[in-house]
């Protein structure tokens, strides 16, 4: 056992973590990581990036497959096939380079990286054990908890076999012949509709009355609507209550029983924060329904413990980890910074996609603002039709009084480029001139954007 | 300039919150006006830029004159999208006449003015002249966050400034990089995050109008600096029995009754020793030569608000028991500190008490409230060893120090009344001692 004096410990090397320690780095403070897995976290390692490279694998093949019949574009295809481990191993190397690209800029940070799993002993100790068994002490100035999240497994239907999480979606060796997604949030419908245009025989079990329930209807009507054609069965209001024997046990809207016949069942329920084995019953850290409670400036209850990410609640998304891991060591600094975000903005890589920054109508409303909302179909916009995807809209809810921007929604096929520019609206505090007086290039999807501005002003052009 | 009630003719202007081409919301905050010793804020009853102001700070406006000349965009929300300057523009002169009014912060209404249909978006038909800064009154709804990009709040941040105490001239009240620039120039670096520390001469002076309130507080100073030769007497009273009395009725009040201090008991005591000393508790009108000598005990009442020295009225103790002059004490004190106290529960008081005890301090020379004769002074309460014949023991000691007109008022008279008021403090009892 050795013991090992540091400024910052930063624990846990996703977004929030790794980008937290190269800060502290860059700014020359005494940093350690402790990573129990590769750095890069469920984002690079088996969340975001795997996710997003197998469904542009699904898009590619399905358009293979499209063209097998005849069609506008005058394109024929014969017999297209599929290799799934060739995919895989595609999919790793786009991973392995990431996750590599991030192991050398901590290192270039000059950040020590332990492999191990951390647990405070208090709140000065933290105790690593490594995979051979050694164990370190490190006493740390400062402390980051950035342990994320974990995928929720269902009490009555573990994990296991052919019941897969997210992260056995991600490392499938065959694509399976039925699919069974339970939960009908963004996880399940990504990787549901990628399996689905691979070929799988999908159905989606949701207990809400509606997929995307946190989303309104009208963002995620076009998604519905895509999923039929697709072929995706969607049971609303349904539950499962079992499985066994490649038959899913599952109660509809309307009490009856049935079954549902699946090679794989893929349940996305939910993330939980990922505390088990960090020795928190050793601290007096106040918590919020299993995650830590933090302050404005990433600040636990306890002095010199901060918390960053999946681990200190919703919305838990890469990017705001990220900005927590760079507000984090700026108060660690001794600066004057704190979280003054407006806008965090969420994308769904669904097909089409649908992307929100900042508040909806309903939410609006509900924070009392009386609003303008206005909605730009992409029915009217050129570039939408040279790309055979007309569907979907841009939708912008803005104060009535002085017409501050106060959220933009949009979905389409590949909106969630337009996530960025989005978020810089909101965050710069836009009033709808300022976006309808802003020229938009032409021909592309973001037309539909300032047509949406023009629109609530009272003068749309193209519509 | 609107009226602002009770029959006021004139007001002193005190504050701008806005410049000359300012974009000004309805009921954006204005300017603050004052009468005798309230201070009034003026909303506007209208939105659009400010055109020229009606007077300069510490001028004195006429109820009726006007005020401010604003531009109201009357062409609706679509001027500001096609670079074209605003359509319909009319100077409109805010000086609306309201009734007459008690409350001290009357709206002035406009329904002669011609602004109530196109609300016009808030878009400044020109850029600010000159930013509104910190100290204005930010234009944004409570627990409303400020409206600022990225980079402004990082700079704020940077110099410690909270945005949400700087008014934003931008579209949607949105906090521009010239605002904070503002802020700057006139220091508002709140904890000094870029300051340089060390030693190093500053040659910097600034010139402070003095008006308002404080104008007012020098006049009155040096009038009755001026006229009256003050005689000053100071005596140690042992307030121990009655700061026992008042920790024990503290204890045992209902819950509806007000704290306790010693200002309730030190006004008892006063109510009684100026049966013995009527000549104290008087206004003299040393014009006229004559000696107004009231029967009630009007007790004035030294509060220090934020912005100055203010003397509430604490009327008719006479005719109050303790728990309801202790009422009437935390009243008047929490109205002058809001500033909604009125005019008339300034004025009209026959004698006064000062307190300068909690900042410690063994003895002072309070200046009389002219016209008034006397004013009683109270310093800091202390235990002291005092000699009880046969050992020193801890007694808690206050001392007070009190000035008399000794035009009028000798110095035996002054001794004897606060002879008086001292053995009433040293034994409680006799303050209920009635008749």
């Amino acid at each position: 056992m050795t013991d090992r004096k540091c400024k910052v410990l930063v624990i846990g090397g996703g977004p929030g973590g790794y980008v937290a320690a190269i800060r502290a780095g860059q700014a020359g403070m005494d940093t350690v990581l402790v990573e129990a897995a590769t750095v890069g976290g469920t984002c690079l390692n088996v969340g975001c990036i795997p996710s997003k490279a197998m469904i542009h694998v699904a898009e590619q093949f399905e358009a293979a497959h499209r063209f097998t019949s005849p069609n506008a574009l005058g394109i024929s295809v014969s017999s297209p096939s599929f290799d799934l481990p060739t995919a895989m191993k595609w999919k790793d190397s786009v991973v392995g380079k990431l996750t590599g690209g991030v192991a050398g800029l901590l290192k270039k940070a000059k950040v020590t990286v332990i492999n191990g799993a951390a647990s405070f002993k208090d709140g000065k100790t933290v105790l690593v054990t490594k995979a051979d068994g050694s164990t370190e002490t490190i006493t740390p100035e400062h402390t980051i908890i950035a342990t994320g999240s974990e995928s929720v497994e269902l009490p009555f239907l573990p994990f296991g076999d052919d019941v897969i999480s997210s992260t056995g979606a991600l490392a499938l060796e065959t694509v399976p012949e039925r699919l069974c997604v339970v939960g009908g949030g963004y996880i399940g419908l990504e990787l549901g509709i990628a399996y689905s245009k691979l070929g799988s025989a999908v159905t989606i079990v949701e207990m809400a009355d509606r997929i995307l329930p946190l989303y309104d209807s009208e963002l995620t009507a076009p998604v519905a609507k895509r999923l039929e054609e697709l072929g995706i069965t969607v049971l609303t209001g349904a539950k499962v209550t079992g499985a066994k024997d490649g038959k899913v046990a599952v109660t509809d809207a309307s009490d009856s029983h049935m079954e549902i016949e699946a090679d794989k069942v893929l349940v996305t329920v939910g993330r939980r924060p990922n505390t088990r084995g960090l020795g928190l019953d050793n601290l007096v850290l106040d918590m919020e329904r299993g995650f830590i409670k933090i302050d404005d400036r990433c600040r636990t209850s306890m002095r010199g413990i901060y918390a960053i990410g999946d681990v200190t609640g919703e919305p838990m998304l890469a990017h705001r980890a990220m900005a927590q891991g760079e507000l984090v060591v700026e108060v660690i600094a001794g600066k004057n910074d704190l979280w003054d975000k407006r806008v965090i903005p969420a994308i769904c890589f669904t097909d089409p996609e649908i992307v929100s920054a900042g508040l909806q109508p309903d939410e609006a409303k509900t924070a009392g603002f009386d609003t303008v909302v206005s909605l730009f179909p992409f029915r009217a916009n050129g570039r939408a039709m040279t790309m055979e995807r007309e569907d979907g809209f841009v939708r912008i809810v803005a104060r009535k009084d002085n017409h501050l921007v106060l959220g933009i929604q949009a979905v389409g096929a590949g909106i969630s480029e337009m996530a960025a520019g989005f978020g810089l609206a909101i965050e710069m505090g836009a009033r709808l001139e300022d976006i309808a007086g802003t020229i938009h290039s032409h021909p592309t999807r973001g037309e539909a954007f300032q047509e949406a501005a023009l629109k609530s002003l009272g003068h749309a052009l193209h519509l | 300039m609107p009226d602002i009630g009770e029959g006021i003719a004139e007001a002193e202007l005190v504050e701008w919150h806005v410049a000359v081409g300012d974009p000004v919301q309805e009921d954006q905050l204005i300017a603050s006006v004052m009468t005798d010793k309230a201070t009034v804020e003026i909303p506007s009853s209208v939105s659009g830029t400010v055109v020229s102001l009606g007077g300069e700070v510490g001028s004195k406006l006429a109820i009726g004159s006007e005020l401010i000349r604003m531009e109201v965009v009357g062409a609706g929300n679509v001027s500001d999208n096609d670079a074209q300057p605003p359509a319909a523009s009319e100077p409109v002169g805010v000086h609306a006449s309201a009734p007459a009014d008690e409350a001290p912060q009357p709206e002035p209404k406009a329904e002669d003015k011609p602004v109530e249909a196109p609300k016009p978006a808030p878009a400044p038909a020109r850029p600010a002249v000159s930013a509104p800064v910190g100290g204005a009154v930010a234009p944004r709804a409570e627990g409303e966050k400020p409206l600022a990009s990225p980079a402004v709040r990082a700079r704020a941040k940077e110099a410690g400034i909270d945005l949400r105490q700087v008014a934003g001239s931008g579209p949607a009240g949105r906090i521009t990089h010239a605002d904070l620039d503002a802020v700057f120039e006139k220091g508002g670096a709140q904890s000094g995050g870029s300051a340089k520390r060390g030693l190093a001469p500053d040659t910097s002076m600034k010139d402070i109008k003095v008006v308002g309130l404080r104008r007012m507080i020098a006049d009155k100073m040096a009038a009755s600096k001026k006229h009256i030769p003050h005689i000053t007497y100071v005596e140690e009273t042992d307030v121990t029995k009655v700061e026992e009395l008042r920790a024990t009725l503290n204890k045992t009040k209902r819950d509806d009754q007000p704290k306790l201090t010693l200002l309730p008991f030190l006004i008892k005591a006063m109510v009684i020793a100026i049966r013995d000393q009527p000549g104290v508790n008087a206004i003299f009108d040393d014009e006229a030569g004559v000696i107004h000598q009231y029967g009630g005990v009007h007790i004035g009442m030294a509060v220090q608000t934020p912005n100055g020295l203010m003397v509430a009225n604490v009327k008719h103790c006479e005719a109050r028991d303790l728990w309801d002059t202790a009422a009437e004490v935390n009243r008047l004190a929490d109205a002058a500190r809001k500033g909604t106290i009125t005019r008339d529960e300034l004025r009209g008081s026959t004698i006064t008490i000062t307190s300068l005890g909690a900042l410690g301090g063994i003895s002072h020379t309070p200046i009389i409230n002219h016209p008034e004769v006397a004013i009683v002074g109270v310093n800091k309460m202390q235990i002291r060893p005092m000699w009880d014949g046969t050992q020193f023991v801890p007694r808690q000691m206050m001392n007070m120090s009190s000035s008399f007109d000794h035009r009028i008022i000798d110095g035996w008279n002054a001794a004897t009344f606060v002879q008086r008021i001292k053995t009433l403090l040293e034994e409680p009892a006799l303050l209920f001692m009635e008749g």
